[in-house]
């Protein structure tokens, strides 16, 4: 089961990261989240959501909500083929950012790789650990998740 | 000894390059040399892939196939000669991308082609000494030749990664002695900040590999008493498709015994992750009873010789299992040398 998902935060895909993202304490603090698909789902209603949120958005504070990690196996639900990118992915275009139903959780946002056939509205995905970023010569490398047509 | 295999896992990049391809830049003739190297192609990896993106992806592979809770791992040590970072190690993204908690173990190895092995070694001790329940060593890498190098055509990408336990109902394979052959050797090297290596060109084959893969091979048959004839299968290092085809002839193996573990020729030269990937896809087709000699080769220079005999459980723990075969077979996706030089960052746009 799934339901709506989150207001999608292109920016960090679309723009690439931006300034913000270019310290490692913010990095730090989203490792978990950019790793895996580390969420969270309301104890009440069992609505998913990814990112996590603090309270249900049904429910409020009369739930708890408890930690999930998604497997990452879903479905594309909607697709975009990006050809002008952001000076960070400038080498990267054309790539493909997309939303992902996930079978075990909500929609999330993410980087579709192309391996061979193009991913499109209904292909099936996986979760694959991969390089987002890198901050030139000197700075930090940015790993995250991303899908891949099985 | 208690240690023994409980999963594995290998990560292959699905870009290939052919012989043909990097011979026609340099004016080469592509059948000399695929049959001087014994390889007709090698992976290259994706342009968001690197040592610890492959090690991730081996690691998960290993955890589901041994079908443990990646927080009783207490350990985790990653080999490579192409970790992303200088200073900062690989082996702690590897256990933030596997949720293995923070009550571990680790660090990064280097020891050329076999930190890899080097690292199974100090899980053994660790499992046997009871200081931990479950260790994981990864061989992993992205390593580079210099453009029009004879290393061009074989450096290539890949990684293995095994998970070692002491219940005796989840061992697939038990580690019987696993001893090293260990020398001061100047056959292969790189400098800090050293885009590339060097190395001894002739010599780094005998004094080099065959001197230490025989070394090390024959310490574990008088150690342990066994001959060629006791194993069904080995592993040896494969820098070429040549070189291990070379020393098993030396030692008195078979060419049935070393073809399930021998993938050079088809992927080229995964340093690190080339004994494991090899025991790996060895450990795909083996049946229990079956004993497998693995020895491995790091430049600089050393050989870590394993033997491992199969147990009954191998059968009933394959249904988590993604063999190397259909990974080497899945994607797979041609590139021409020059998005070979793109995916290395050798080019960009300005
Ligand atoms: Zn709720």
């Amino acid at each position: 089961m799934w339901v709506e998902a989150e207001p999608p935060q292109w920016s960090i895909y679309t723009r690439g990261q931006t300034d913000m993202e270019r310290s490692s304490s913010s990095l730090w603090r989203k490792i978990r989240s950019r790793y895996n698909l580390v969420g969270n789902a309301c104890e009440n209603c069992n609505t998913p959501y990814f990112p996590q949120r603090i309270v249900c958005r049904k429910c409020g504070r009369k739930s708890r909500m408890v930690e999930k990690i998604y497997s990452g196996n879903g479905e594309v639900y909607s697709i975009t083929k990006i050809r002008t990118p952001p000076d960070t992915f400038r080498d990267e275009a054309p790539y493909y950012i997309g939303i992902v139903k996930l079978d075990d959780g909500p929609k999330v946002e993410g980087h579709i790789i192309e391996n061979g056939t193009e991913p499109k509205i209904g292909t099936r995905v996986r979760i694959r650990f991969r390089r987002m970023y890198v901050d030139g010569d000197e700075g930090l490398i940015y790993y995250h998740y991303k899908f891949e047509p099985v | 000894m208690t240690a023994g295999i409980v999963g594995y896992g290998v990560h292959i990049p699905i870009y290939r390059i052919r012989v043909e391809d990097i011979a026609r830049v340099w004016n080469e003739d592509a059948e000399s040399i695929k049959k001087g190297l014994g390889i007709k192609e090698k992976s290259v990896p994706g342009r968001d892939e690197d040592a610890a993106t492959i090690a991730v992806e081996a690691a998960r592979r290993a955890v589901r196939h041994a079908g443990i809770d990646a927080h009783s791992i207490g350990a985790i040590y990653v080999g490579s000669e192409s970790h992303p970072y200088a200073v900062k190690p690989t082996a702690t993204i590897v256990s933030a991308a596997l949720e293995a908690g923070n009550r571990l173990m680790a660090a990064d190895l280097e020891f050329a082609c076999k930190a890899g092995t080097a690292g199974l070694q100090m899980v053994m001790g660790l499992i046997d000494s009871g200081m931990i329940k479950y260790g994981m060593s990864i061989g992993s890498d992205t390593s580079q030749g210099r453009p029009g190098d004879a290393l061009e055509y074989t450096a290539s990408a890949g990684g293995g990664a095994f998970i070692l336990g002491r219940e005796k109902n989840e061992i697939i394979a038990d580690i019987i002695k696993t001893v090293s052959f260990t020398s001061d050797t100047p056959d292969f090297w790189r400098r800090e900040g050293a885009g590339f290596p060097s190395h001894g060109g002739r010599f780094t084959g005998e004094p080099g590999y065959f001197r230490h893969i025989v070394h090390a091979t024959k310490m574990l048959f008088e150690e342990t008493g066994f001959k060629n004839s006791d194993f069904d299968y080995a592993v040896f290092h494969q820098p070429n498709g040549k070189f291990p085809i070379g020393v098993a002839a030396q030692l008195g193996f078979t060419d049935a015994q070393i073809k399930n573990g021998l993938l050079t020729p088809i992927i080229g030269n995964t340093y690190s992750g080339a004994s494991m990937i090899g025991l790996a896809a060895t450990l795909d087709v083996a049946r229990p009873g079956q004993k497998i000699l693995v020895t491995s080769f790091g430049s600089g220079a050393g050989s870590d010789s394993f033997a491992i005999e199969v147990t009954d459980n191998i059968e009933s723990k394959r249904k988590n299992l993604e063999k190397v075969m259909d990974i080497v077979n899945k994607d797979r996706t041609y590139i021409d040398y020059s998005v070979y030089l793109k995916n290395r960052n050798s080019i960009r746009k300005t």
